[in-house]
């Protein structure tokens, strides 16, 4: 199996899905002659030409709105967010059309659209570029919510997203772009809301999502030496939320932490961790502890930015804590 | 200019020693700019900008240590540590801001003149913009309330022809961007970004309608970036001889050889200068370099007024 960088995994579903249905386009800044700001979409104006990549304004209200009438009337646009911190100029478009317009519809109308890009802290950019928005987006009924932490996911779950006939946000994560792994070629596709068991364990079930996933399995593995057994539940979907597979681990290890990268109020992990102790209470030996980042703006300063995220540090303590 | 000039190739230094992380954009060639419109100003009219923000808090007259520190993400920067190169505020000099997100200052800016009318102070703001941000609805929501409501603030459209890689005539229809005032009935005027004095007159013309009549403008200044978009932008989208033609009428180059013209200055006088700028910037760089990080606990600081300061949101791991 070829191994490819998320980044190229991302492209490779793109591509695929370009070819395969020609009502599919992309649209954002610098996606076409620049080769996108991260280069996802690296040579997709020379293969598909200016009518299927469009360079657009600076005008995310604008070019969202449109992608979305364009889904209304038959396309299936893929938007580019140059970051998702710049979805919020488009939020009105997001929230109110694209997730609404179904329903206000009777279900007239379908809109087969992906708002897709790079998210997440850890790069000193400051408190305007680091936002993890999985969980705003997920707050509303109609958006599909996806987080890929590995490049096989990144590239079946976006030819999925593609596919679907819903609103999907597709947050891919900026520091994963050059992270390498195995992906299968051609025809491949993640089902959206299965989550993955990334590693299994006894001890602690570690629910978490996109990077914050390598950190808890990079953490796990520094456990393991200890003789301490984590397993390690990467969503994939935010949402739908696949609960039977986070409640199969916890029936088994009867301790969980949650890792996200989200500030901690009504983080997706609030929401896992009710799930949780409703359905599974007597399964329970401890809490259900979660780790988020700190309840601050995203400081510039390395070192601060370093402290308020769940870094692997602050995991191992939580899974000591956890067990104690 | 010189000041800003300098800073910024210090900046540049610093950036690839990795002292400065994060993105970081550059002001070379637009020097003119910053310079010609804030040197029109009262010492207590606003001034807002957007992420490309150095010269415009060093023109106003924020210290440069205080920037230089900021770039180094140290608590002595003037946001703090907490804003980086995007995020400058030197509010004690009426510098509202450095902001990250394209267009979101300018309903800010027009807020301040609002504010400054309200309060009956006789004061201007002029809030910037880059030539891609003109295409952001919140521009044209702000302009309407602007001439509706007959607000002293000044729109600068500093025009350097590139939103990162995408040049004007690939993002912007109409010609010139002046024209985008029309429809408000809105007064507007371009000006040459690579001559300073041209700056200066066509900002005073602006400045005057704003503080005796109450009156918007909205300015195009042309002039041109010689750097890439941030210091992360490997710049494909132009050529060598663009850049190498555009900075034959370097804004710095020409007021100097017209101040030795018009006899103000000498040349002599004029690397003294320079060299006292360079000692300044180094001062800076040193200042930054030796000035302590923030402490941990700063980070719980500054999210809200001390007087309203609800108890922190700290949850332990068990949540
Ligand atoms: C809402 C939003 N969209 C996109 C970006 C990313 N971005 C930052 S600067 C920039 C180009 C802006 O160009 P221009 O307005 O001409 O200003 P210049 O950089 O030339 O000073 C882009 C696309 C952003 N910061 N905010
Ligand atoms: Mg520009």
């Amino acid at each position: 199996m070829p191994t490819l960088t998320y980044r190229e995994a991302l492209n490779q579903a793109l591509s695929e899905e370009m070819e395969r249905d020609d009502r599919v386009m992309l649209m954002g800044e610098e996606v076409a002659e620049y080769d996108g700001a991260y280069k996802v979409s690296q040579g997709l104006l020379k293969k598909f030409g200016p009518k299927r990549v469009v360079d657009t304004p600076i005008s995310e209200s604008g070019f969202s709105g449109l992608a979305i009438g364009a889904a209304m009337y038959g396309l299936r646009p893929v938007v580019e967010f140059m970051t998702w911190s710049f979805s919020l100029v488009a939020y009105d478009q997001i929230i109110n059309n694209a997730a609404q317009v179904r329903y206000m519809s009777g279900g007239q109308l379908s809109v087969p659209i992906v708002f897709r890009g790079s998210s997440g802290g850890g790069l000193q950019v400051g408190a305007t570029h680091s936002h993890t928005p999985e969980n705003w987006y997920a707050n509303v009924p109609g958006l599909t919510v996806i987080t890929p932490a590995f490049p096989d996911d990144a590239k079946g779950l976006l030819k999925s997203a593609i596919r679907s006939n819903n609103p999907v946000c597709f947050l891919e994560n900026e520091k994963l772009y050059g992270y390498k792994d195995e992906v299968p070629e051609g025809e491949y596709l993640t089902e959206i809301g299965k989550a993955r068991v990334c590693r299994e364990g006894g001890d602690l079930t570690i629910v978490s999502n996109s990077g914050s996933t390598h950190r808890a399995l990079n953490a796990a593995k520094q456990l393991e030496a200890e003789g301490i057994s984590v397993e390690v539940i990467d969503l994939r979907t935010v949402k739908p939320l696949d609960f039977a597979t986070i409640a199969d681990s916890v029936v088994k290890t009867n301790r969980v932490l949650i890792v996200e990268e989200n500030k901690p109020f009504a983080g997706w992990g609030a929401q896992v961790a009710y799930q949780i102790q409703r359905e599974l209470f007597d399964d329970l030996d401890a809490p259900i502890h979660r780790l988020t980042s700190l309840d601050v703006p995203q400081p510039y300063s390395g070192k601060l930015e370093q402290a308020i995220l769940p870094n692997e540090e602050r995991v191992i303590a939580a899974v000591r804590e956890a067990l104690a | 200019m010189l000041l800003v000039r300098r800073f910024e190739e210090k900046a540049r230094q610093a950036f690839t020693q990795a002292k400065i992380k994060g993105f970081c954009h550059l002001y070379n060639g637009q020097e003119a700019v910053a310079v010609g419109t804030i040197s029109v100003l009262n010492d207590d009219d606003a001034v807002i900008t957007a992420y490309r923000d150095h010269a415009h808090a060093l023109v106003r007259g924020v210290d440069p240590k205080a920037c230089m520190a900021e770039l180094f993400g140290k608590i002595t920067g003037c946001s703090r540590g907490k804003g980086g190169s995007m995020h400058f505020f030197g509010v004690e000099k009426h510098f509202y801001g450095g902001h990250g997100i394209v267009g979101s200052q300018i309903p800010l800016g027009t807020g301040l003149a609002y504010a400054q009318k309200y309060l009956g102070t006789n004061r201007v703001t002029l809030a910037y913009m880059g030539d891609g941000a003109i295409n952001q609805g919140a521009v044209y929501e702000s302009m309407n309330l602007a001439a509706l409501w007959k607000l002293p603030v000044i729109y600068i459209v500093e025009n350097n022809e590139y939103s990162m890689g995408t040049s004007v005539a690939r993002s912007s229809a109409g010609d010139p961007l002046t024209k985008r005032a029309g429809a408000f009935d809105m007064a507007a005027i371009q000006a040459n970004g690579m001559d300073v004095d041209d700056v200066r007159a066509k900002t005073f013309e602006a400045v005057s309608l704003a503080r005796t009549e109450s009156q918007p403008t909205l300015m195009e200044i042309r002039t041109y970036r010689y750097f890439g978009h941030s210091m992360s932008d490997p710049g494909h989208y132009r050529s060598k001889e663009e850049i190498a033609s555009r900075r034959k009428t370097d804004p710095i180059e020409l007021y100097k050889a017209r101040l030795i013209e018009q006899k103000v200055a000498t040349e002599e006088k004029l690397n003294a200068i320079d060299e006292e700028v360079q000692a300044i910037v180094q001062a800076a760089y040193d200042f930054a370099e030796a000035s302590p990080e923030p402490e941990f606990e700063t980070v719980f600081e500054d999210i809200f007024t001390p007087e309203d300061q609800i108890p922190e949101f700290r949850p332990d791991p068990r949540g």
